[in-house]
C-alpha cells in the first residue's frame, strides 16, 4: 500500500485542508472498527507514540496511539493555521509540520512565489523530505491551494518545481481553487495566471475548482431540502455537504459546506487506492488513463449524490439518477459543461453497493449523448470499491478531461488582458525582485498555447472518423 | 501429475481464487451419481492435480498469488483460509507496494526483470512439491498492468526455464466499451508476446460472461464475483478428470495432457479426425448432465480485428 502527502498552502489550502483530515478521520473511524492501525489508515496517517520525544515514536502496526496526519501545513500569515492548532484537530498535526510567517502574500504571487519561495526554501524541502521519510512508499504529493490569491498562488507552485526536482518518481496532483468572476481580489487574474504556468509545465494533474460552482450546488441542495421536494426519504445535513454531528461544535463557517464538497472529492479519489474494491483504481492509473498528452492533464470532476437518502435499498432509477447527474453541468465542480464538449477521456470511480452491471448500463445509456475524441471512442475508465462514503449508500465521482475547460481559461486570460492592457496594479509585482515584464508574457503565452491545444482538438469535433490505414487480420 | 497455477493481478487473484474453490466443492462434493468406487477414484485422482496435502489435512492450492500491491492478495489469502475448505501456501503470495498503474511497460519491463527471481523462486518451490509436474496454468486479464505485462514476462521465464512443460494462459478479454482507457494497447502488446511464448491460451469475454450472467442466469445486478463464479464453473469441468483409454474408474494422469493434442491446433484436419471427446461418469458438481466445449476456431478473429483495429487509431492519430 502506499502512501500520500497533503501539502496545503495559503489560506484557502489550509481551510479545505481542515476539512479533508476531519473527514478523512470520520471515514477511518466508520470503516476501521477495531481500532488496528491499517494499511488503509497509513496512506494519509502516522501511527505515533506521543510519549516518545524525537523522532522515534513512530508505530507500523497494532493499536492505534495517535495518528498524526500526512500533511505540512505552509502559510504566509498565522490566522487560519493557528485557528487550526487550538481547534479540534490540533492533535493531528504535527507542529514540526508548519511553516509559518506573519506578514502574508498581500495577494501577490510575487511575493509567494519568489520572495517567501527563497526564503523559505530550504525550511519546506526539509519539512517534505521528513515526511517523505516517514513514508514506506510514497506515491503522491496532493497540493491544496488556490490560484487567486498570494500565499496559495505563489509559494503553492513554487513548491510543485522543488517537488518535482528533490521527488521525481511522486506524482503531484494539484487540487486548485479558480476565482470567479466576482472574486474580490482585484489581481486574481495576474495571480491565476502566473500560477497557471507553473501548473502547466510542472504539475502531473489539476483538478481545477470554482468558488461559484461549489456555492451554486450548495444553494441549490438548501432549495431542495427546504422545499421538501425530496421528500422524507432525505436527511436535510448531508456528511458531503456539512459536519454535522462532528467535532466541530460551533457555528458552521460559511465556506465550510464548500470546502467539505471539495475534501469529499480527495477522499473519493483516493478510496479505491485505499480501500478494496471488485476493480481497483490506483492514483497512478489516474494519469495513466486520463492524461493522454502531458500538458493537458486538467481534469474536470462531479461528485454525485449530494445528498443522502435515508433508503438504503436504493432503486435502480434513482441509481441511474445519480449516473446522470454526474455529468450534468450542474453538478460540476467547475463552470464546466462537459455533455457538450469533447471528452479526451473519462473516469467513473463508483463506492458502494454498485456492481459491474450498473456501471456498464449505465454507460451504454449515456454514451451516445457524449461525444468522444476520434482516437479514443470508448475511452472510459472505471472502477469499483466497496467501501461507501460514511451516510451514504454509494457515490460516484466522474473525472473528466474535457475541452470544456477551455472557456474557464479563456474567460481568466480575458480578465488578466483588461488589467494587464491598462498595466494596472503591475508595480506591486514589478517591484519584486526577480519579477519583469517577460514573466507576464511568458505566462500569457503559456496560457495561450493551452487553449490553442483544446481549440485545435475542438476543431476535430465534426470531422469523421479517419481511418489510417493498416495491416489487416485475413479473415 | 499436477498443475501449477500463477494468479497475476487483481483479475487473475480473483479469478483463482474462484477457481479452486469450484474445483475443490466439485471434487468433495459427496453425491457423484455414481457408484462410490468411481467417485473415490476421481477424488484421488483430482485431489494431487490442484491442491497439495496439509499435516492437519486442509489441502493447499498449488497456486502463487502475484500483485504489484497487497489488498487484493490478502484479500484473496484471507477469504481461502476463512472459508475452512481449503487455502493458500503461506508463503505461496509475492506482492509489492505500488500497482503498475495499468502500464503494460511496467509490468514487463520494469516488475518483471526487477522481481524475477523472487517470481521464479516461488514457482520453483511449488513446482518442486509435485511428484510430476504437467504444466502451468498462468490466469491474466489484458487489460490492465501487472496481469498484462507482468504475466507475458512470466510467461516467457516459464518458457526458458521450464520448456518441457505445457504452459496454458487463461486471458481475459476486457469489456468492448472499456474498462481501462489504454486496454488496446495493453491487450495488443500481451498477445503479440504471449503468441510466441504460451502453448495454449484459453479465452474468456468479459461481454460473452457477462451476457451468460444477465441472460441465461438471470442475474439483476451482476457483480465480478458472479461473472469469476461462472467462470470458475466453466474451467473446472474442463480440468476436473475424464477417462483415459482404459475407461471408467481410471482417470487420466495428466490434466493438461489433452490440450498437447495437435488436433486441437491443425487447421487442415477434417471435422471428424480434429473432434475429441473426453468422458468421465462422475457427474461435475450435481449436475445430471453437463458438457464443456473446448474448441479452436475463428471466433477471436472479429473482436481482435476490433482491438487491433482501435489500438492503431489511437496510436496513429
Amino acid at each position: 500500500m502506499t502512501q500520500s502527502v497533503v501539502v496545503q498552502v495559503g489560506q484557502c489550502g489550509n481551510q479545505i485542508g481542515c476539512c479533508f483530515w476531519d473527514l478523512a478521520l470520520r471515514e477511518h473511524a466508520a470503516v476501521n472498527q477495531k481500532g488496528i492501525y491499517d494499511e488503509a489508515l497509513s496512506s494519509f496517517f502516522r501511527n505515533v507514540d506521543t510519549r516518545v520525544v524525537g523522532d522515534g515514536g513512530s508505530i507500523s502496526k497494532g493499536k492505534i496511539c495517535t495518528l498524526k496526519a500526512r500533511a505540512v501545513l505552509i502559510d504566509m500569515e498565522e490566522g487560519v493555521v493557528n485557528e487550526i492548532l487550538q481547534g479540534p484537530l490540533r492533535d493531528v498535526f504535527d507542529s514540526k509540520q508548519l511553516i509559518t510567517d506573519i506578514s502574508g502574500s498581500g495577494n501577490n504571487w510575487a511575493v509567494g512565489h519568489k520572495v517567501f519561495g527563497n526564503l523559505y526554501q530550504e525550511q519546506i524541502l526539509e519539512k517534505l523530505r521528513k515526511s517523505a521519510e516517514h513514508c514506506d512508499c510514497l506515491q503522491c504529493f496532493f497540493i491544496i491551494h488556490s490560484m487567486g490569491g498570494g500565499t496559495g498562488s505563489g509559494l503553492g507552485t513554487f513548491l510543485l518545481k522543488m517537488l518535482k526536482d528533490e521527488f521525481p518518481e511522486v506524482y503531484r496532483f494539484v487540487t486548485s481553487v479558480y476565482p470567479s468572476g466576482e472574486d474580490d481580489v482585484i489581481t486574481s487574474p495576474y495571480n491565476s495566471i502566473l500560477a497557471m504556468k507553473e501548473l502547466n509545465e510542472h504539475a502531473d494533474c489539476v483538478l481545477p475548482i470554482d468558488n461559484q460552482s461549489l456555492f451554486d450546488i450548495i444553494s441549490k441542495i438548501d432549495l431542495m431540502v427546504n422545499s421538501g421536494k425530496l421528500g422524507t426519504t432525505i436527511k436535510p445535513k448531508s456528511l458531503v455537504t456539512s459536519s454535522a454531528g462532528a467535532v466541530k461544535k460551533r457555528h458552521q463557517k460559511p465556506f465550510d459546506a464548500m470546502n467539505n464538497i471539495v475534501a469529499n472529492l480527495l477522499l473519493n479519489l483516493t478510496s479505491s487506492a485505499r480501500f478494496e474494491g471488485s476493480l481497483n483504481m490506483d492514483l497512478n492509473e489516474i494519469s495513466m488513463n486520463l492524461v493522454p498528452f502531458p500538458q493537458l492533464h486538467y481534469l474536470v470532476s462531479s461528485l454525485t449524490p449530494l445528498y443522502t437518502l435515508a433508503d438504503v435499498n436504493i432503486p435502480t432509477r434513482r441509481l441511474d439518477q445519480m449516473f446522470s447527474d454526474a455529468f450534468s453541468k450542474d453538478h460540476q465542480l467547475i463552470r464546466a459543461d462537459p455533455k457538450h464538449s469533447l471528452y479526451l477521456a473519462c473516469a467513473l470511480m463508483v463506492r458502494g453497493n454498485v456492481q459491474v452491471s450498473d456501471l456498464r448500463r449505465n454507460i451504454e445509456r449515456l454514451k451516445p449523448s457524449l461525444q468522444f475524441v476520434s482516437w479514443n471512442q470508448e475511452g472510459w475508465k472505471t472502477s469499483l470499491c466497496s467501501v461507501p462514503p460514511v451516510g451514504h449508500s454509494h457515490s460516484l465521482l466522474a473525472l473528466a478531461n474535457n475541452t470544456c475547460v477551455k472557456p474557464t481559461f479563456m474567460e481568466l486570460r480575458e480578465r488578466f488582458m483588461r488589467l494587464y492592457k491598462k498595466k494596472a496594479h503591475l508595480h506591486h509585482y514589478l517591484q519584486i525582485e526577480g519579477m519583469e515584464e517577460s514573466c507576464f508574457m511568458e505566462a500569457l503565452s503559456s496560457l495561450s498555447g493551452l487553449i490553442e491545444e483544446y481549440n485545435q482538438l475542438d476543431a476535430t469535433k465534426s470531422m469523421p472518423v479517419e481511418d489510417f490505414p493498416r495491416l489487416s487480420v485475413a479473415m | 501429475m499436477s498443475v501449477v497455477t500463477v494468479q497475476l493481478g487483481q483479475c487473475g487473484n480473483q479469478i483463482g481464487f474462484e477457481v479452486f474453490d469450484a474445483l475443490y466443492t466439485d471434487s468433495h462434493c459427496p453425491q457423484g451419481l455414481c457408484s462410490k468406487r468411481e467417485n473415490e477414484a476421481y477424488q484421488a485422482s483430482c485431489k494431487e492435480r490442484f491442491f497439495s496435502e496439509e499435516e492437519n489435512g486442509v489441502p493447499i492450492a498449488r497456486a502463487i498469488l502475484v500483485d504489484m500491491e497487497p489488498k487484493v492478495t490478502s484479500q484473496t489469502l484471507s477469504k481461502a483460509a476463512q472459508s475452512g475448505r481449503w487455502k493458500y501456501g503461506q508463503h505461496s503470495c509475492f506482492c509489492q507496494k505500488q500497482g503498475s498503474g495499468n502500464n503494460w511497460a511496467y509490468g514487463y519491463s520494469v516488475d518483471g526483470p526487477r522481481h524475477e527471481e523472487s517470481i521464479m523462486n516461488l514457482i520453483q518451490k511449488e513446482v518442486e512439491k509435485c511428484d510430476s509436474l504437467s504444466g502451468f496454468f498462468i490466469i491474466m486479464s489484458m487489460a490492465g498492468g501487472t496481469g498484462s505485462g507482468l504475466g507475458a514476462f512470466v510467461t516467457q521465464n516459464l518458457q526458458d526455464q521450464y520448456s518441457n512443460s505445457l504452459k496454458m494462459n487463461h486471458i481475459i478479454w476486457p469489456y468492448r466499451t472499456g474498462e481501462v482507457i489504454v486496454q488496446n494497447y495493453n491487450s495488443i502488446l500481451t498477445l503479440s508476446h504471449l503468441y510466441r511464448s504460451s502453448d495454449a491460451l484459453l479465452v474468456h469475454e468479459n461481454d460473452a460472461l457477462h451476457k451468460i450472467c444477465a441472460k441465461l442466469m438471470n442475474i439483476k445486478q451482476i457483480s465480478f464475483s458472479d461473472i469469476n463464479q461462472v467462470l470458475a464453473h466453466q474451467l473446472g469441468s474442463v480440468f476436473q478428470p475424464t477417462y483415459s483409454v482404459e475407461g471408467s474408474c481410471h482417470y487420466r494422469r495428466n490434466p493438461l495432457g489433452g490440450f498437447k493434442d495437435q488436433a486441437l491446433y491443425t487447421s487442415w484436419l477434417k471435422p471428424i479426425n480434429a473432434f475429441n471427446v473426453w468422458k468421465t461418469q462422475r457427474a461435475f458438481r450435481k449436475y445430471e448432465k453437463s458438457a464443456a466445449l473446448v474448441s479452436n476456431s475463428q471466433f477471436l478473429l472479429k473482436p481482435l480485428d476490433t482491438i487491433v483495429g482501435k489500438a492503431w487509431n489511437m496510436f496513429a492519430s
